[in-house]
């Protein structure tokens, strides 16, 4: 145990001494948890992942999956082609069983299908793999570690299905290969690590430490249970790193800023007791909760169930302030301008999801296309494919009449039609010139659209702008639940943005068009743009830039309806319009039942 | 692999553990659909569920796991064995149908290997097929794909799965409880599916940070030693396994009186749920909870017990009501039993 004073939030801790960090402790346990590495492909990553090459225990294999890899090549599966070639079962290895004690590089994390996610997160939690078809078979052993590499950005975003499981979340995005330069030093080497590997299973936890984690991540919103456990094992192995036998708060805080703090999504809030807590700043008195009394290393004290108090106790304080400390600024802003949950992890996880000719959906025929895995090889058209040939393939060399002469071309797989789904994107101009009432009725047509669309399994997506900006209120949801939180606090006044709105929609279109889905805007406002793109006012310019984002728009393909809701129809609005290649249908007495079946009827005529 | 969690070490969620031990005690309620928070322990429940469960005795090799008792409800394998068949116990299955499960692997197949290799036409069953007589688990309901969605409304209805595919045709029982998780932050659930569950559920994340702890405490236990943990707790699930199948024997004999059976129609007509599915489901989740804690006769505590689980997915939606499903079911609660 150490004397000396906690690390307080170490103000000065660089991004990329944490970074490192994350990856020692990462590196001393990679079995069942991981790190989602937020960063572009570049010299940065590298670094990082050199470094992660070079301290995992010896014989660590580092295997990169792709993100299109299909369910038979992860798990495992037959090996068609092999086992017609010798007439017995040829099974091919999956890559989860293949990883098994190694560490599975994720390639482009956002864009794993939330199906492959769910594999992954579910092997991760249980350490065994089980195969697709022989579950008796196929039972073994399959431990592994993930590091997630993430390029995402804008909407895309990691599933919360994986990342939940991730320990450490690392963002890279904001360095440069200068800062990675100088930290050379503070790089536990290899030894290090494989001697706090030694120690891990015998490092105890305070109750102490264990109740600030669990009331940091409240604190924090943080989730719960799985990030206040990924927050212990972290606290573990830092004390194992140390050479220590028991974490301490020490352990706590650091484990609070590399776990729980990329997790946050609200700020705590003041203590509601405890005057006496020492500024953030000032050291804490820390005797009482550095020094804790030498428990049997055990950690098993489930019984003692009434012992702990409602509040977090007083070192919960100092953790707490380690991680708020380490989350980042860009972040603070966003959660103090909004109490939900940050926007880009919302709706995530399905990018990629409705991958056109895949192998779900329904059957619609087949296709000649030689056995690979994840294809679903229809056997009987197979056959039939084969039948005329058999005569000739016949050679007198193998002449034996009951064996079937397949050959390559002879494949045939099913194709499979998955119905994409219509993503609606509402552009609100909350601006003062669309009069306020405007807005209560795009927020009903909005919830009688979902309330309609649940059947159908189609998403609602809000953006609106306003002032100078368009701000997404509604990632891409098909919860009324999600709708009715984010719509409630919808703002209205100032200028009118348009460009700004189209531009954000495209961009959205965009991200929704990657992820497999149809998107179709619907624009309501009265068209009267007097913001430019650079924010400037002025309408000459805001409306040149207005119809040059909607001319783009146009070029892109995207579906668009504009709704003009000002109490006369303007010129200018349907200039716009035509500029974007939408339906233009003024209502000027929209209302929200008006707004959606509007909606409704342009989706059908298209 | 790995002992599951143990049931009785779960912190809380009693609605979810009174709903599931529910469905254990009479499957005929029909599944339990849970909808909360990410990492509140919904899967856990679940797969703690299948260690608890008393094991079941069944044919010897038959692919179904079939019921000796059956009779008519025998797939036709076994009705085509020989009389006294040999029989075996086994645990009850509790299934899970990962995200992204592809239909062949869930209503069977052709069987590839042995036609490839054999040029034989064989079925090889599916996830219906080896959670005949157990659990069906689908974690993230709400994610699943349409047609997997269609082809589970239909067998979870039937009791039957129909395969009529690839030159195959085979029919062969499968009886399960459907049992469900998800976010509903993350989508809705087609109404038709929604009717399909018996029961559901709402789970919270734990507000108190006691609580908190202990769970993390006691996770974190187990994740250290898994076998030690669940020793531990051993005798704890031995008593709830056999609270269960002494609710399974008194089950048979528990009565409901008149005038339980009119608060039960009273109640589903307060909240206008469609059709009679809620109301049955009502009265047979109350015996089942009156078998649970050891009575022979259903009385309106049950009744008000269970109401909230049995009924919330049942109220017919209304986008622009704000209030919650829980909160109309506990109002009408109030009105009828008040009279």
């Amino acid at each position: 145990m150490t004397e000396s004073a906690p690390t307080q939030p170490p103000a000065g801790a660089s991004p990329w001494g944490d970074a490192l960090l994350a990856l020692a402790l990462f590196a001393i346990d990679p079995p069942g948890t991981g790190v989602c590495l937020h960063a572009p492909a570049g010299p940065v990553r590298d670094a990082w992942l050199q470094n992660l090459a070079r301290l995992v225990p010896a014989g660590t294999a580092l295997r990169k999956m792709p993100a299109t890899i299909g369910e038979e090549a992860l798990l495992g599966g037959l090996d068609f082609a092999a086992t017609l070639h010798g007439g017995r079962r040829v099974v091919q290895r999956g890559f989860l069983p293949a990883s098994d004690g190694g560490i599975v590089l994720a390639a482009m994390a956002e864009r794993l299908a939330p199906g492959t996610a769910a594999i992954v997160a579910a092997t991760l939690d249980e350490g065994v793999c089980r195969a697709a078809r022989d579950p008796a078979a196929h039972e073994k052993p399959c431990r592994f570690g993930v590091v997630a590499l993430d390029e995402s950005i804008a909407e895309e975003a990691v599933t919360p299905v994986l990342l939940d499981r991730l320990a450490f979340l690392i963002d890279l995005t904001p360095l440069s290969h200068h800062d990675c330069a100088g930290a050379a030093d503070t790089i536990p080497d290899a030894q290090r690590i494989l001697a706090a590997r030694n120690l891990l299973g015998t490092v105890s936890v305070e109750d102490e430490v264990l109740e600030a984690l669990c009331g940091t991540a409240a604190a924090l919103g943080a989730g719960f249970v799985r990030a206040p456990l990924l927050a212990l094992h972290a606290a573990r192995a830092s004390a194992a790193l140390a050479g220590r036998s028991t974490a301490t708060m020490e352990d706590a805080a650091v484990a609070a800023r590399l776990v729980l703090a990329p997790r946050a999504t609200r700020l705590p809030a003041e203590p509601p007791k405890d005057e006496a807590e020492p500024p953030p700043d000032s050291p804490p008195d820390e005797p009482q909760q550095d020094q804790p009394p030498q428990n049997p290393p055990d950690a098993n004290k489930d019984e003692s169930e009434n012992e702990t108090k409602n509040m977090p106790p007083e070192g919960a304080e100092m953790v707490l302030e380690a991680a708020k400390a380490a989350i980042p600024s860009g972040l603070l802003a966003q959660l103090m301008a909004a109490d939900f949950s940050r926007p880009a992890r919302a709706g995530a996880g399905k990018a990629g999801a409705r991958q056109k000719g895949g192998v779900r959906g329904r059957p619609v025929g087949v296709r000649a296309a030689p056995p690979s895995p994840g294809l679903r090889l229809n056997l009987i058209e197979t056959l039939r494919a084969a039948a005329p040939w058999q005569r000739l393939r016949r050679t007198p060399a193998n002449a034996s009449a009951t064996t079937i002469k397949l050959r390559r071309e002879d494949f045939r797989v099913t194709r499979v039609e998955q119905r994409t789904r219509t993503t609606t994107i509402f552009l609100v101009d909350a601006s003062g010139s669309s009069a306020l009432n405007r807005l209560a009725e795009a927020k009903g047509a909005v919830e009688l659209l979902l309330a309609d669309c649940y059947q159908r399994r189609d998403e609602v997506a809000v953006l609106a702008f306003r002032g100078r900006a368009a701000q997404l209120l509604l990632p891409p949801t098909r919860s009324l639940v999600r709708a009715k939180r984010s719509l409630g606090s919808l703002p209205g006044g100032g200028g009118t943005p348009l460009a700004a709105g189209l531009e954000a929609g495209f961009l959205l279109a965009e991200t929704v068009k990657r992820g497999g889905d149809t998107p179709t805007l619907v624009l309501l406002t009265d068209g009267r743009a007097n913001v430019s793109l650079s924010g400037e006012g002025g309408r000459v310019q805001a409306e040149q830039d207005a119809r040059q984002a909607g001319r783009r728009l146009r070029a892109a393909g995207h579906k668009s309806l504009f709704v003009d809701i000002s109490p006369r129809p303007s010129e200018q609005a349907r200039r716009i319009a035509q500029d974007m290649g939408a339906l233009y249908v003024p209502l000027p007495y929209a209302s929200a039942a008006a707004v959606s079946s509007a909606v409704r009827a342009a989706a059908a005529r298209r | 692999m790995r002992e599951p969690f143990p049931f009785s070490a779960i912190v809380g969620q009693e609605e979810m553990k009174q709903a599931l031990l529910i469905a254990a005690v009479d499957p005929v309620v029909g599944g339990v659909l849970v909808f909360g928070d990410r990492g509140t322990g919904k899967s856990t429940a679940v797969r703690a569920l299948a260690g608890l469960l008393p094991p079941m005795r069944a044919v010897r090799d038959c692919r179904y796991h079939c019921d000796p008792a059956a009779g008519a409800a025998l797939c036709a394998e076994c009705q085509a064995r020989e009389a006294p068949r040999a029989e075996i116990l086994l645990p009850v299955p509790v299934v899970d149908m990962p995200l992204g499960a592809t239909e062949d692997r869930v209503v069977g197949a052709l069987d590839l290997e042995r036609a490839l290799a054999h040029g034989e036409k064989s079925f090889e069953p599916g996830l219906l097929a080896r959670a005949n007589r157990g659990f069906l688990y689908i974690d993230e309901v709400n994610l699943l794909e349409d047609h997997l969605v269609d082809l589970l409304i239909d067998v979870a209805a039937s009791g039957e799965n129909v395969v009529e595919r690839e030159g195959l045709s085979v029919r062969h029982p499968a009886r399960f409880v459907l049992v469900g998780s998800g976010n509903p932050e993350e989508g809705e659930l087609r109404p038709q599916l929604l009717d399909r569950f018996g029961l559901s559920v709402e789970i919270t994340t734990p507000q108190d940070i006691a609580s908190r702890i202990d769970i993390v405490r006691r996770r974190d236990a187990y994740e250290r030693d898994p076998a030690g943990f669940a020793a531990k707790w051993a005798p704890e699930d031995t008593r709830t396994r056999q609270r269960i199948e002494a609710a399974r024997a008194l089950l048979p004999g528990v009565d409901v009186p008149d005038a339980v059976l009119e608060s039960a129609t009273r109640l589903c007509m307060a909240l206008g749920t469609d059709g009679l599915r809620g109301e049955l489901t009502l009265l047979r989740a109350a015996r089942a909870l009156a078998a649970l804690m050891g009575e022979t006769t259903v009385n309106d505590g049950h009744l008000q017990r269970i109401a909230p689980s049995s009924l919330r997915h049942r109220l017919r939606r209304d986008p622009l009501d704000e209030a919650g499903s829980s909160v109309r079911v506990t109002r009408a609660m109030s009105e009828v039993f008040a009279a």
